[in-house]
């Protein structure tokens, strides 16, 4: 493949759910683009379609009209070069650390019997789960599942890496070292990275580009570029070019987020339906 | 020194571990509470003169220890053991041998749940004793029919249990394995089946109570003086037949050590086979 710019393109696609008589627009004309060795970051006001745009672009679910292309080839069906990584976990409970992470070249059987212990032990040890690598998911911690979960996928080494709010549910403080971590395994090595997320700050640290979505039936609304400096660190969240950034995007998703209260009346309902957001 | 002596050791260790344990030590204690009570229940009457309801009409545990001892050098008693656990396992390992495929497409493909699920919804509410009568006129013999009903008894908890277990596996790790490239085999193989067996070892342990419920009552409803006949069930209404009240209790308690026996074999087997569920 020649050095095309960008290793996804997103061009028209509509997507609705539903039966014939009641069918609901859930994406409407979304075009995007994912550039290689970027990370991307979407975010959206909560419900707009989010993870829809995931099972799109990761071939879990077909589009009604429109395009997406990988690679400049049309994506079919899910498979190791669109990989996701899931909200929550999805390590498999009945395998350990090693099994999880050998589990997809098993199947595929795509590296070498002798050369897949060496390169699934160098990722686990990366990922500093080397004491960690015979035991289950359920003896290892949150932050230590999704990092198992990240060694999983990029032994795979998929075209893109689309995670799906990949640290939701972990306390504030390993949240933040998850997302420290992240940040240096996408700066050491060039990767295409897609982030879905609804914490707008931890979006902003980590990406190159943000696309915000508009309220269901979900658009871009807007691509911000974000030149903060690399290598970045969490510290650089208070500066005020981060800060015009998150005012700006705040600014959107605020405006969508309204949208969809429109017609339910008072501020009080807003703030009830607002509070309840996962 | 060898290996016998190291596993020696290892056992000793063990049994130390256990005698300390004060959750064992707990079971104990109450299974020596509950004893004692019954035997001063049973005793008040000829120490105090005042009769204690139901327990007092029960033989106190020194008079069915006693019965026991003689019991237990009976050949008969023993076959009554070989003859229940025969059928318990029997209709048992068929029921798990159809009810996990079964339960399993069912779980896995709409058109045959389509087709089966309905019929298999109006036959589960029938209680498996229902059956006896017929299964008597169906099957060529009473081991045939009680084998039958056994089989009843677990197979609908078992397909109910595998089928829901199955349906109830996260759709992530389905989506995860195929965006690492599995195919419908695989995900069946490496997912669908691994997911389930915690259901199946919960179908097998509630499966295997039943089971134990529904052979005595299917043996002292058809066991006796027929061609075939026997098992705990018959020996206990053999013994009630015959008056003999304290031995009535003995084949009681034979069945409450039989059942334990046989749901401790499958937690041994759901542990061992699953050992991600034992942790810490």
């Amino acid at each position: 493949m020649a050095d095309a710019p960008d290793m996804m393109q997103v061009n028209n696609v509509s997507k609705a759910f539903g039966e014939d008589w009641e069918r609901e627009m859930v994406i409407e004309n979304l075009s995007l683009k994912i550039r290689r060795n970027q990370l991307t970051a979407i975010v959206g006001p909560s419900g707009c379609g989010k993870s829809t745009v995931v099972n799109l672009l990761a071939g879990f679910e077909k589009p009604d009209s429109g395009q997406i292309l990988l690679d400049g080839r049309p994506v079919t069906g899910p498979s190791k070069d669109t990989l996701v990584v899931f909200q929550e976990t999805a390590l498999m409970p009945w395998l350990t650390t090693y099994q999880n992470v050998t589990f997809g070249p098993k199947l595929r059987g795509d590296i070498p019997r002798d050369q897949l212990k060496e390169a699934a032990d160098s990722i686990i040890e990366t990922v500093g789960l080397k004491e960690f690598r015979d035991k289950y998911p359920l003896q290892l911690s949150g932050g230590m599942q999704r990092r198992a979960e990240l060694a999983r996928a990029l032994i795979n080494q998929p075209l893109v890496m689309i995670m799906d709010e990949p640290f939701r549910g972990l306390d504030a403080m390993t949240r933040q070292l998850m997302q420290e971590f992240y940040m240096r395994l996408c700066e050491q090595e060039a990767r295409t990275n897609v982030f879905v997320t609804s914490e707008l700050e931890e979006a902003i640290i980590l990406a190159d580009s943000l696309v915000v979505l508009s309220n269901r039936p979900a658009t871009v609304r807007e691509v911000v570029q974000i030149d903060l400096p690399r290598p970045r660190n969490l510290e650089m969240l208070s500066s005020s070019q981060a800060y015009e950034y998150k005012r700006h995007a705040m600014e959107m998703l605020h405006e969508e987020a309204l949208k969809s209260f429109k017609g339910v009346g008072s501020s009080s309902d807003f703030l009830e339906s607002y509070s309840r957001r996962p | 020194m060898g290996k016998a002596s190291k596993r020696q050791e290892t056992l000793g260790a063990r049994a130390k571990a256990l005698v300390s344990d004060l959750t064992f030590r707990r079971g104990v204690l109450s299974i020596l509470i509950f004893l004692t009570l019954w035997e001063i229940g049973f005793r008040f009457n000829e120490w105090f003169g005042v009769m204690v309801p139901f327990v007092g009409k029960v033989d106190a545990p020194s008079i069915v220890a006693t019965r026991w001892s003689d019991v237990v050098l009976l050949p008969g008693y023993w076959e009554s053991w070989y003859l229940s656990m025969g059928r318990v396992f029997l209709g048992f390992l068929i029921a798990q041998i159809i009810g996990i495929p079964f339960g399993l497409a069912m779980a896995v493909n709409k058109y045959f749940r389509g087709m089966f699920f309905p019929p298999f919804e109006i036959l589960r509410p029938i209680p498996p004793l229902a059956w006896v009568p017929a299964s008597i006129i169906f099957w060529p013999t009473t081991e045939l029919s009680i084998m039958f009903v056994t089989f009843l008894g677990a197979f609908y908890t078992i397909v109910i249990n595998v089928l829901g277990g199955a349906r109830a596996v996260d759709i992530q790790y389905l989506r995860a394995a195929q965006s690492m490239g599995a195919t419908q085999w695989d995900l069946f193989r490496k997912i669908i089946l691994p997911g389930t067996l915690p259901s199946i070892f919960i179908g097998a342990a509630v499966g295997m109570g039943i089971t134990w419920e529904v052979v005595l009552a299917a043996e002292m409803i058809s066991g006796g003086g027929q061609q075939s006949g026997g098992g705990l069930g018959f020996f206990i209404w053999s013994s009630y037949m015959g008056g003999v009240m304290d031995q009535v209790i003995v084949g009681m308690i034979s069945i409450g050590l039989a059942g334990y026996i046989s749901s401790s074999l499958i937690r041994y087997i759901g542990y061992r086979s699953m050992p991600w569920r034992r942790m810490f």
